[in-house]
């Protein structure tokens, strides 16, 4: 959905021009105090730029000169703190277009009380309506599917152009509004009303139109507010205290002063970072339905995730055959090859393939004449009735074992040996029989996705717990979670199980993250404080998640855990760097307002600008540019890599703290030169 | 500055240290509800005192009941003060026959005293009777400190309860202070201090002939039980006018030594106590490393800044030699130097030399300790002006370590933000307002002795004095008005429980948060990293905030002083 547009193109820029100065409107800026303060300052300037005595004083005319210079960089900085908020918006409102484009002149046609179909706007459907969809139609609206099976392209929502399977019952019903049926025929029974789908709840995501402040952005702003105030307070009394030493301060200064010593560089960067933080999780292809749970992921203690498909491949693959009793390994792989010969299933295919590759290997044509068998729930085994009568079968070993008792067959006495070594190791044991021989065992091993192991050593440098859950007994459990590298597991895992060990945890204080499709997953979805719901799974699972992965991928969990962090160490960082700023304007700025009365205090000019206007006007200008300087930073996020909290601690602090200090003396300096060169030092 | 002088002031801070710790695990034991040594004879005490005021100890108390004993219990004994002030001419012990105080002056006095500032615009030997001294000055100066201490306390067990309201009870632990530690300690110094000189008496002043054939009126009184739990209890209210400078209170360089080591000793137990609460002892180690690091620094800088000596009379005069203005020759640089930053980073405000008197450098080293408010700090509050900004540098650290930060274990949230913004943000409100209103009003004005710069310091210095709750003067101010009587007692009740309020909705909200169980994400507060940033966040937070007024109130006097300009 988003790969279109990743980059900031030329026209979300200048509509982020044009929006900057809708945003001067006092009424949408007083809800950022910070920028607010500057805003009251820019119009007070302004004022006394026409009437420079207007709050007393007999001020040469030059002053005009002076507070015009002040009132010009306090508009730009207010200007590029809204540009910065536009810029990070700009990119979400173009996706909201395109997502808008999909949605008008959707049709529908629903079903009538007499079973005919009538066609309608679709959004005139209402939860419960029945609509029929035809092959390259619109799927109208979110939906269940009661008859049919079709393949539907989703790349509007998903970016995915390969099309998904969607049929009735199962997990695999649910269908969105803007995708396209690419065959067959659906009926589908309408779950939404208009204006609640999911592409209208993506649309004002996309569009930052339903943010809210994160309880950690809200904190920050509390604190920002806090500064101001007493920012406010420290620039409001030394008027008196100045005046106590005989020296006046013109209020221009004071203002500048004040704008220069209030964090403006993350008050105007707070929101550009947040909203680019959950752009950067859209980008990522996952809907996070608010951005409270973004900061949660970050704050995630236990992530559980589900073993198969997350963890190993989802299949299960042959990788030895052991013979039983007195047969040969020869006998045992032949008997699987066969048996395994026109099985479909990837395991079966493994079977195929090790054979092949142990020298065993059979034409299908030569079989023409035999019988397929299929799995089924009931038997367990599979396998081929051959035209000679022969029957050659793979199965659950206690399925066969029994199946060979009732034709009165022997068991050899190593088998069960055989079968637990292949547990034990994790595997699955498969055996297979020809008539009523047991030949031996097939050791299906689950396979672990590559890169696994070393994205859990990751996440436990985090500092994140996790948990494998999985249907499989202790045994083979163990050996996955051994060969995965995950911190514990939960074997023959129920739904329940995976509620409990979620509350368990809570329970402790601790934040919880899952993945999950089924409907048994919901309740423990929206138990989770982050909840991850595949878009492939059912209605309800996406909505009992916080977020959905339109991918499908659950090991997204730990890109999404990156991303929330990010987001704060982004806030965390530029606000240290605001604050640390503020040592070297000081030294700017105080010295400056006070050499005449207090000549002693030059010693503090350590920069040696060249006049105190120049001081002054160096720093509100460094203060001014580094807001559009570092907004590629608020937009991009501040690198995050998995490491202890302290040493990374030390490493932010090093470039955002120290970094903080000296940059405004270096880039005070350099202005202040070329004020100095361009004659504009001693107005 | 010699070698004996500095090794002076190291082992005065070092016997704090080594004092200071021991009681800190007791502290620890006495309020952990642990059983003791002593239990047996103070359990019959206690129990009967419960009994009298009618209190069931075992009834747990949530913040808002804790703070409203608390409140209710200092508001009782504000008026009950400001009363006795009032009707001290008609009540006994009196043998003086002092006056009642003008109601300002009575105002100033319970304000000072029942906040633990103990800011004296009056004389004490003129100003008040045996019976106030006893029972309004004496008493509250228990009473006071012991009302920080056990907020303190009770912040302590906010952090260290699991999704629970209780935080204690505020009159067990009002009573346990006084029988388990200040009393027993006061009693014992007062006796250590008897022996050292300093009167304890309910005589009446002497009149003496000296031998110049004149006569002088010697005030004396019970001198030396005020004199204990004055230190003790960082309060710093003198029985004298002079304070510590005066023979009565402190006769010789011993009795200094032991009163600094009194005034350090619990706040910088407390640490130790904490650090027990949260059961990590590292968290205290790293912040004595840090905190006694900064009063090091500090009492070095006054320190050379005395023995320097003025640079004008240098060079125009030719005087050289340390500063001696203003110093009791019984104590010399280094003792003075050690008792002012001790006295401003425990918030004490005794004082045993004028610090008025002193270079501005060493003017600038008390002030800039009040101002921080958290160097050990007085007793209970102290502490909390450190978990204060702890909480605010966890809040930056932690979000720089890509986490909601946490603090032992508690998430940090807007509430909790907001609450400690506004501790914060009261200290330099209550400090600047006040002085930038007093430097543009007459009344306030003309009461400034000295002019320029110096005179900006004075007043600063007093309202930075008063918001601090450390009551230590720099005289040269003529307090005594009514408008600074009213205004410096607006600026002490402010300074002393709008932070404390908002530390016990802190403890409210924490108390009933979960503890999250520490993992390698989570961001440790006993490192030596942290305790780094702990320190350059409330040296740049507080330098950022006062640096202007600092700029032209002693940087820019002693900037002048150097550049050999005379005002």
């Amino acid at each position: 959905m988003a790969r279109n547009t990743k980059s900031v193109s030329r026209d979300i820029m200048k509509r982020a021009i044009w929006d900057s100065f809708v945003k001067m409107n006092p009424v949408i800026l007083a809800r950022n105090p910070v920028m607010f303060v500057v805003e009251i300052g820019f119009v007070i300037t302004l004022l006394l730029t026409f009437a420079p005595n207007l709050f007393g004083g007999h001020y040469p005319s030059t002053q005009r000169i002076y507070n015009l210079i002040v009132t010009i960089i306090l508009l730009l900085t207010v200007l590029f703190g809204n540009f910065a908020e536009a810029v990070a918006e700009g990119r979400g409102k173009a996706q909201a277009e395109s997502l808008r484009k999909t949605k008008t002149d959707l049709v529908a046609n629903r079903r009538m009380d007499n079973g005919g179909y009538e066609e309608v706007p679709a959004s005139t459907l209402h939860k419960g309506d029945i609509v029929r969809v035809e092959a390259l139609e619109m799927i109208p609206a979110d939906g269940e599917v009661l008859e049919g099976l079709g393949s539907v392209d989703e790349s509007a929502i998903t970016g995915e152009s390969a099309p998904v399977i969607r049929g009735a019952g199962g997990d695999f019903s649910s269908v969105t509004g803007g995708t396209k049926l690419l065959s067959d025929e659906l009926i589908i029974r309408i779950t939404v009303d208009p204006g609640e789908s999911f592409l209208d709840k993506m649309i004002s995501l996309v569009e930052g139109a339903s943010r809210q402040k994160t309880p950690n952005e809200l904190a920050l702003s509390v604190l920002l507010a806090g500064l101001t105030l007493i920012f406010l307070i420290v620039v409001v009394t030394l008027e008196p205290l100045a005046h106590y030493v005989h020296h006046t301060i013109d209020i221009a200064t004071l203002i500048a002063l004040l704008v220069c010593l209030i964090p403006t560089t993350i008050g105007a960067l707070l929101s550009a970072i947040g909203i680019a933080g959950m752009d950067r999780v859209i980008r990522f292809n996952v809907i996070a339905k608010s951005g409270k749970a973004v900061e949660a992921a970050g704050d995630v203690n236990t992530l559980i995730l589900d073993k198969t498909g997350t963890i190993t491949i989802g299949n299960r693959l042959a990788s030895e055959f052991l013979p039983a009793g007195d047969h040969t390994e020869k006998d045992l792989i032949e008997s699987a090859v066969i048996s395994s010969l026109f099985d479909e299933t990837p395991e079966g295919r493994s079977v195929v393939d090790l054979g092949k590759e142990k020298g065993v290997s059979f034409a299908r044509e030569r079989y023409t004449d035999a019988q397929n068998v299929e799995f089924s729930a009931d038997t367990r085994m599979s396998g081929l009735d051959l035209g000679d009568g022969t029957v050659v079968r793979k199965g659950a070993v206690d399925a066969i074992k029994k199946h060979v008792s009732e034709l009165g067959g022997t068991i050899p006495k190593d088998l069960d040996e055989k079968t637990e070594y292949v547990a034990k190791a994790g595997g699955t044991p498969l055996a297979v029989i020809k008539d009523r021989e047991i030949l031996g065992v097939i050791y299906l091993k689950d396979i672990v996705k590559p890169g696994m192991r070393e994205r859990f050593e990751e996440l436990r440098k985090m500092g994140i717990k996790t948990v494998m859950c999985t249907g499989d007994n202790p045994l083979t459990a163990a050996t996955i979670a051994k060969e995965a590298g995950v911190d514990d597991y939960i074997a023959e895992a129920k739904p329940e199980d995976k509620m409990r060990l979620i509350r368990t945890e809570q329970d402790q204080g601790k934040l919880v993250a899952m993945s999950g499709d089924g409907t048994n997953d919901a309740p423990a979805l929206a138990q989770a404080d982050v909840g991850l719901a595949m878009n492939t799974g059912t209605t309800a699972a996406k909505e009992a998640g916080n977020m959905i992965d339109l991918d499908s991928d659950p090991t997204k969990l730990i890109e999404v855990v990156s991303i929330g962090k990010q987001l704060l160490i982004t806030r965390g960082a530029i606000t240290t760097f605001s604050i640390a700023n503020d040592v070297a304007k000081y030294f700017a700025i105080i010295p400056a307002i006070f050499m005449v009365t207090i000549p002693a205090l030059k010693v503090l000019n350590v920069m040696h600008l060249t006049s105190p206007h120049s001081a002054i006007l160096s720093a509100l200008i460094f203060n001014a540019i580094i807001i559009p300087l570092l907004i590629p930073l608020a937009m991009r996020g501040v690198k995050y890599r998995p490491m202890s909290a302290t040493n990374m601690l030390v490493r932010n602090l090093l470039i955002y703290g120290m970094g903080g200090v000296i940059a405004p003396f270096v880039g005070i300096k350099i202005i202040d030169l070329l004020l100095t060169i361009f004659g504009v030092a001693n107005i | 500055m010699t070698f004996a002088g500095s090794i002076g002031i190291l082992a005065v801070i070092a016997l704090i240290l080594l004092i200071g710790i021991p009681l800190g695990g007791y502290l620890y034991r006495v309020f952990s509800g642990q059983k003791g040594k002593f239990d047996g004879m103070f359990r019959p005490i206690e129990g009967f005192l419960y009994r009298v005021v009618g209190v069931d100890p075992s009834v747990q108390m949530d913040w808002k009941a804790y703070l409203r004993a608390l409140m209710l219990v200092n508001f009782m004994m504000m008026i009950l003060a400001y009363l006795l002030f009032r009707l001290q001419h008609v009540l006994p012990l009196n043998p003086d026959g002092i006056k009642a105080m003008p109601w300002d002056l009575a105002f100033n006095t319970a304000a000072s005293f029942i906040t633990n500032t103990n800011w004296q615009n009056y004389a004490g030997e003129q100003s008040l009777s045996y019976l106030s001294q006893m029972t309004a000055i004496t008493y509250l100066q228990f009473t006071s400190g012991a009302t920080g201490f056990v907020a303190a306390i009770a912040f302590l067990r906010s952090v260290t309860v699991n999704r629970s309201e209780s935080i204690g009870n505020f009159w067990v632990d009002f009573i346990k202070i006084h029988t388990r530690v200040l009393i027993p300690l006061a009693v014992v110094f007062a006796l250590v201090l008897v022996g050292l000189g300093v009167p304890e008496t309910l005589l009446g002043a002497q009149t003496v002939h000296t031998l110049q054939g004149g006569t002088q009126i010697i005030s004396r009184g019970p001198v030396a039980s005020l004199e204990a739990i004055k230190q003790l209890g960082t309060n710093g209210g003198g029985y004298f006018n002079a304070n510590s400078a005066h023979p009565f209170e402190d006769p010789s360089a011993w009795t200094t030594v032991l009163e600094m080591i009194a005034m350090g000793i619990i706040s910088c137990g407390l640490v130790w106590t904490f650090g027990k609460f949260i059961g990590n002892r590292k968290q205290a180690v790293v912040l004595y490393v840090f905190l006694t690091a900064v009063l090091v620094i500090g009492a070095f800088v006054i320190y050379a800044s005395e023995t320097a000596g003025n640079p004008i009379l240098q060079h125009t005069l030719g005087i050289h030699g340390p500063n001696m203005e203003g110093k009791e020759v019984r104590f010399g640089p280094a003792m003075s130097s050690a008792f002012a930053a001790i006295t401003t980073a425990f918030t004490t405000g005794a004082v045993n030399s004028m610090h008025d008197s002193f270079m501005p450098m060493g003017g600038f080293i008390p002030l800039l300790f009040m101002m921080f408010n958290l160097v050990f700090g007085g007793k209970g509050v102290g502490l909390l002006n450190i978990l204060m900004f702890l909480m605010i540098t966890v809040f930056l650290s932690g979000l720089m370590v890509g986490r909601t930060p946490e603090i032992f274990g508690k998430k940090i949230e807007a509430r909790e933000i907001k609450l400690a913004t506004i501790a914060m943000l009261v200290h330099p409100f209550i400090i600047l307002v006040p002085t930038a209103i007093a430097l543009v009003t007459k009344a306030g004005t003309s009461s400034i002795l000295n002019p320029g710069l110096h005179g900006l310091s004075e007043v600063l210095y007093a309202y930075t004095s008063g918001a601090a709750n450390n009551g230590s003067a720099f005289a040269g101010l003529n307090g005594n008005t009514v408008f600074y009587n009213i205004s410096l007692g607006l600026v002490m009740l402010l300074g002393r429980y709008v932070s404390l309020i908002a530390m016990f909705a802190i403890a409210g909200s924490l108390s009933k948060k979960a503890i999250i169980p520490p993992s390698a994400g989570t961001l440790r507060t006993d490192t030596f990293a942290f305790g780094g940033v702990f320190v350059a966040v409330f040296v740049i937070v507080g330098a950022l905030t006062f640096f202007p007024a600092l700029a032209i109130g002693p940087i820019g006097e002693q900037l002048q002083m150097w550049a050999g300009i005379v005002h």
